[in-house]
């Protein structure tokens, strides 16, 4: 009989910190600027250069840590961790080994229905380091400290993941958290947001896990769970065969679907922590977890719940809506208008999703104004421009953010009204068309979305189609 | 305490130093002096005491999170023995 197994995982987070500065010194930590314009001799680890902590990186630190349910370490500090690297220009990173900031923390995931809880071991503070880029030219790597000393915290989890599905809603739900606490955009692709993830095999029912290997270069959701997959096939063969599974760091390559042996557990290194002399401790007091705590926004639980009832919406609309920050400050924004919320769900639901997915961007990278969606809903309340007109402003508006009401009269797509202009319209139509006319009157109903079209085409999209509709029948 | 043949190596793999045999022992007599020197504390009964990483009650020593710095690329690169395209130039890395 062939043997059950489980998967067991637990994955390391790291999340960039959207603060204005690095973490230990005045740098700014904008991204895309031109190489080591953003560095100073503190994030280049010049010698008797002096770091000093960025207070808000603590203060967003311990706001994850509330959120996740952790308890927060009131007497912490930083630890030294040593190793050598050409991206790490100190030969040390500044970390949190002893006392990290969040300890002992859970959030409830929900897969198909069952919700369960997921430990948070540690979150701990620390820099990040800078970026090698190759030069095939020079046949040497350039580096770029602009990275270098920018705040990330690192969400250790407990073993607690079965299954890949468990893995991507622990993620997700990491990352929902993070956007609404505005600590980070947690976009995995320009590595605001990274997964390491650490995977064993055992049999169902077994005491002890098995050897884990860690996987590392996961940059999407997708590659996540392709990750996973391929892992956890290449443990079991090995088991299957016989082997043993050899306690290592592997890189994943997306494109060819396979990974790769980086280092084993025999060169891991000793990287001789110990605690930072230029750092002094820092000491949470009960007022200033207090102002944090106070200062919690509305989390997508709750907001989703809200949204059902005082909005009236339905739960899979609310839950797409709340799905990332950035959604649902568009629908709350434009609703303060006194949009119809209804109608907002609508376009964000079903045009603004259609464009999204076609242009293969993700709902962080809207650039549309709450204020031109508004507008565009009033135009429409107002029967200034059918439905279709407004497809296509909103094309223009989720592209260009333009100004609706401005675009519709430049370009003349107003809706016509005007009884009179419609009627004479539609007597040419019907006189053009004579057989389908015909058709009409001996039964064939459908004839009339014809003449409806060739009406529309002939004012250019703009009539009212509900008059057009009705000065038909009465002219047939 | 006396520091063996193999810690020398191990330390100096750490370190990324090679050091010849007077160094290796030169560094042993050195480092055992230090252990030994520091060795006295264990001496002392620190039953129930807290470790501490600083000698001065000093705590909570922050910035406010405000841009002070601004581009000084030129003069952090005079620092490098050579560079190419405003970075660092370093030996082929990779991992």
């Amino acid at each position: 009989m062939s043997k059950v197994y489980e998967t067991v995982i637990g994955l390391e987070v790291h999340v960039e910190l959207a603060t204005k500065t690095k973490i230990f010194c005045g740098c700014s930590t904008a991204f895309g600027g031109a190489p080591n314009t953003h560095t100073c001799p503190v994030c280049t680890g010049m010698p008797g250069s002096l770091p000093v902590l960025n207070k808000e990186v603590v203060n967003k630190a311990i706001a994850v840590g509330l959120a996740t349910n952790c308890t927060i370490t009131r007497n912490c500090k930083f630890d030294r961790k040593n190793y050598f690297y050409p991206d790490n220009p100190q030969n040390y990173q500044i970390s949190q080994l002893y006392y990290p900031i969040c300890r002992d923390g859970k959030v409830e995931i929900e897969v198909d229905g069952k919700k369960k809880y997921i430990g948070i071991h540690e979150i701990h503070m620390e820099e990040d380091a800078g970026k090698l880029i190759h030069d095939a030219y020079t046949d040497s790597s350039l580096v770029d400290f602009n990275r270098s000393g920018v705040p990330l915290i690192e969400i250790v989890s407990e073993p607690d993941m079965r299954s890949a599905d468990e893995v991507l809603a622990y993620l997700d739900k990491l990352r929902t958290t993070i956007q609404y606490l505005g600590a980070s955009d947690c976009k995995l692709n320009e590595g605001s947001m990274r997964a390491d993830v650490n995977l064993s095999i055992r049999e169902v029912g077994a005491e002890e896990y098995g050897t884990r290997t860690e996987m590392k270069n996961l940059n999407s959701f997708k590659a996540i769970a392709r990750a996973i997959e391929n892992e956890r096939e290449r443990q079991i063969d090995l088991l299957e065969a016989g082997k043993e599974v050899v306690q290592e760091t592997r890189r994943w390559d997306d494109t060819k679907e396979y990974s790769y042996a980086m280092r084993s557990k025999e060169d891991a290194q000793d990287y001789r922590y110990f605690p930072d002399p230029d750092l002094v401790p820092i000491v949470i007091s009960d007022e200033w977890l207090e102002e944090i705590r106070s200062k919690q926004p509305e989390f997508r639980e709750e907001k989703k719940a809200r949204y059902q009832e005082e909005y009236g919406l339905p739960e899979y609309d609310a839950d797409i809506l709340t799905g990332t920050k950035k959604l649902a400050d568009i629908f709350e924004e434009t609703i303060a208008l006194n949009a119809n919320p209804k109608k907002v769900s609508n376009w964000l639901m079903v045009e603004t999703m259609r464009l999204l997915k076609e242009k293969e961007m993700e709902p962080e990278d809207i650039t549309f104004s709450a204020a031109n969606l508004a507008k565009l809903i009033q135009l429409t309340d107002d029967q200034a421009i059918n439905s279709t007109v407004a497809k296509e402003v909103f094309e223009k508006i989720f592209a260009e953010d333009i100004d609706p009401a401005q675009y519709v009269e430049e370009k003349g797509l107003k809706t016509v009204n005007d009884e009179g202009a419609l009627r004479a319209t539609i007597e040419q139509v019907i006189a053009d068309n004579p057989q389908s006319v015909a058709d009409y009157r001996n039964g064939k109903e459908k004839a009339i979305g014809f003449l409806v079209g060739q009406t529309m085409k002939a004012m250019k999209g703009k009539a009212n189609p509900g008059m057009v509709n009705q000065i038909l029948k009465e002219l047939l | 305490m006396q520091i063996t043949d193999e810690t020398i190596k191990y330390v100096g793999i750490l370190a990324k130093l090679e050091l010849s045999d007077e160094e290796k022992e030169q560094a042993k007599k050195d480092m055992s002096n230090m252990l030994q020197y520091v060795g006295k504390l264990n001496e002392l009964d620190t039953e129930g005491v807290e470790p501490m990483s600083h000698t001065f009650s000093v705590h909570n020593v922050f910035r406010e999170d405000v841009v002070t710095n601004g581009d000084e690329r030129d003069n952090m690169l005079k620092n490098a023995p050579e560079q190419k395209e405003g970075a660092y130039k370093v030996p082929k890395t990779f991992e």
